[in-house]
């Protein structure tokens, strides 16, 4: 292979000053040293040609011959390394003397959680010449509509097109939690346990409700006449509707708690009134209020003056 | 097996002074002999290697350290993936491509 230009190997211009090759030099070197980049076959030679370039324009002599045209970039190339690399020592058993320690002299055991990871939960066990391994952990993703998170339910989920899996959704489930459903993971290696299946609950967002840790909140609309004169109205709430009675002269705004209506039995609903006009408004009230207005006048803004 | 006045020669640009002054270090461990210290194949490669770092690739000796800690991490990293990599290769066939399939396929990015 004809070698590359030295100067476009060590990315320098013609008339670089020696101490720019040398940075050049220094840069990419340490970045392709090979004993810095163990296993890496493409460092290796990066880091053969670098050399071989430094080794042309690190030295005045020889660069000003490259340059005449006396030595081509080979010329200079160096002879495969005379001496062993450290990484060939540091690899094998012999390495095992510079085996890293912390500062408080603990042995490396804690490098051994490699082996610990392989094999995690099933602590691969040896029988007979075979190591049985617990199958791996799958995990999967579940979306669950509003009320099944809060009330709990049912719910198939396909694990593969011939594999499905029904999943018990516990009440209460919050959007993220993590659901362990223990041997319907990865098959077991040679006998040992199968892993386990990790479900990742989503819950969608609902119309009307929304949750805050165990509480439900809903807003109500009522009409002018519920919020002036009060009455009984059906408040939907996760487990079915039920009666609650507004107070007369409830302002829209106002919140009214449905004890132990919230998730599971834990929480409360808060239901928070939102008064509506009729659709396309009325002239008969429009008439009254006129009148009425006149004769009772009020500020609800005098507190923002 | 050298003594320290050897590698000295062999290694061109190497002091004495700085040499013992890695051995306190323990950045190189050569044993000691009634002769002295005695460098094995693995120390001289060290020594060779810090050279370059210290020389070539102008690593300080107040860098140098960490650099060495984290290669002898890489090193012993290594060292344990080769000797689970054999172990993996003892294995029957049929676990050997099990966990084959299983490498290229966490390789292979997400599945969902």
């Amino acid at each position: 292979m004809a070698a590359r230009n030295p100067y476009e190997v060590l990315g320098v211009k013609k008339d670089a000053s020696e101490d720019e090759i040398r940075s050049a030099y220094r840069k990419l070197a340490k970045r392709y040293h090979p004993d810095l980049n163990p296993g890496n076959k493409e460092a290796e030679a990066r880091f053969k040609e670098i050399s071989g370039a430094n080794d042309i324009l690190g030295d005045k002599d020889k660069r000003a011959r490259f340059d005449r045209g006396e030595i081509d970039a080979s010329g200079a190339e160096r002879p495969e390394a005379a001496y062993s690399r450290y990484r060939g020592f540091a690899e094998g058993a012999p390495g095992e003397k510079y085996e890293y320690r912390s500062a408080e002299g603990m042995a490396p055991e804690d490098l051994d959680d490699l082996f610990a990871m392989f094999g995690r939960g099933a602590r691969g066990q040896r029988a007979g010449g075979t190591i049985r391994l617990r199958g791996a952990d799958q995990q999967y993703s579940l979306t669950v509509d509003f009320l099944a998170s809060v009330n709990g339910a049912k719910q198939r989920l396909s694990l593969a097109p011939d594999k499905s899996l029904d999943v018990t959704i516990p009440a209460g489930v919050r959007d993220g939690q993590v659901l362990r459903l223990q041997g319907q993971g990865g098959a077991g290696l040679n006998g040992g346990p199968n892993g386990d299946a990790l479900i990742e609950i989503h819950v969608a967002p609902h119309a009307f409700f929304r949750r805050d840790g165990d509480d439900i909140h809903v807003d109500l609309p009522v009409t002018l006449g519920e919020a002036v004169l009060g009455g009984k109205v059906t408040v939907p709430t996760p487990a079915g509707p039920v009666s609650m009675t507004i107070p007369a002269n409830s302002n829209t705004g106002r919140v009214l708690r449905l004890k132990g209506k919230g998730v599971a039995g834990r929480g409360d609903e808060y239901v928070t009134l939102k008064l509506v006009l009729p659709d396309g408004g009325d002239s008969e009230l429009a008439d009254f209020l006129k009148q009425w207005a006149a004769k009772h006048p009020y500020d609800p803004r005098r507190g923002m003056t | 097996m050298i003594g320290i006045d050897a590698l000295i020669r062999m290694i061109a640009g190497l002091q004495e002074a700085e040499l013992r002054r890695w051995i306190d270090e323990r950045w190189v461990r050569p044993e000691r002999a009634a002769t002295g210290f005695v460098f094995r194949e693995v120390d001289v490669a060290r020594v060779r290697l810090i050279v370059e770092l210290r020389q070539e690739l102008a690593i300080d000796e107040e860098a140098l350290p960490v650099v060495l800690q984290l290669l002898d991490q890489v090193y012993a990293l290594r060292r344990r993936l080769k000797a689970m990599s054999d172990a993996i290769d003892a294995q029957p066939d049929a676990v050997r491509q099990a966990v084959q399939a299983r490498l290229v396929r966490d390789a292979g990015g997400d599945e969902d």
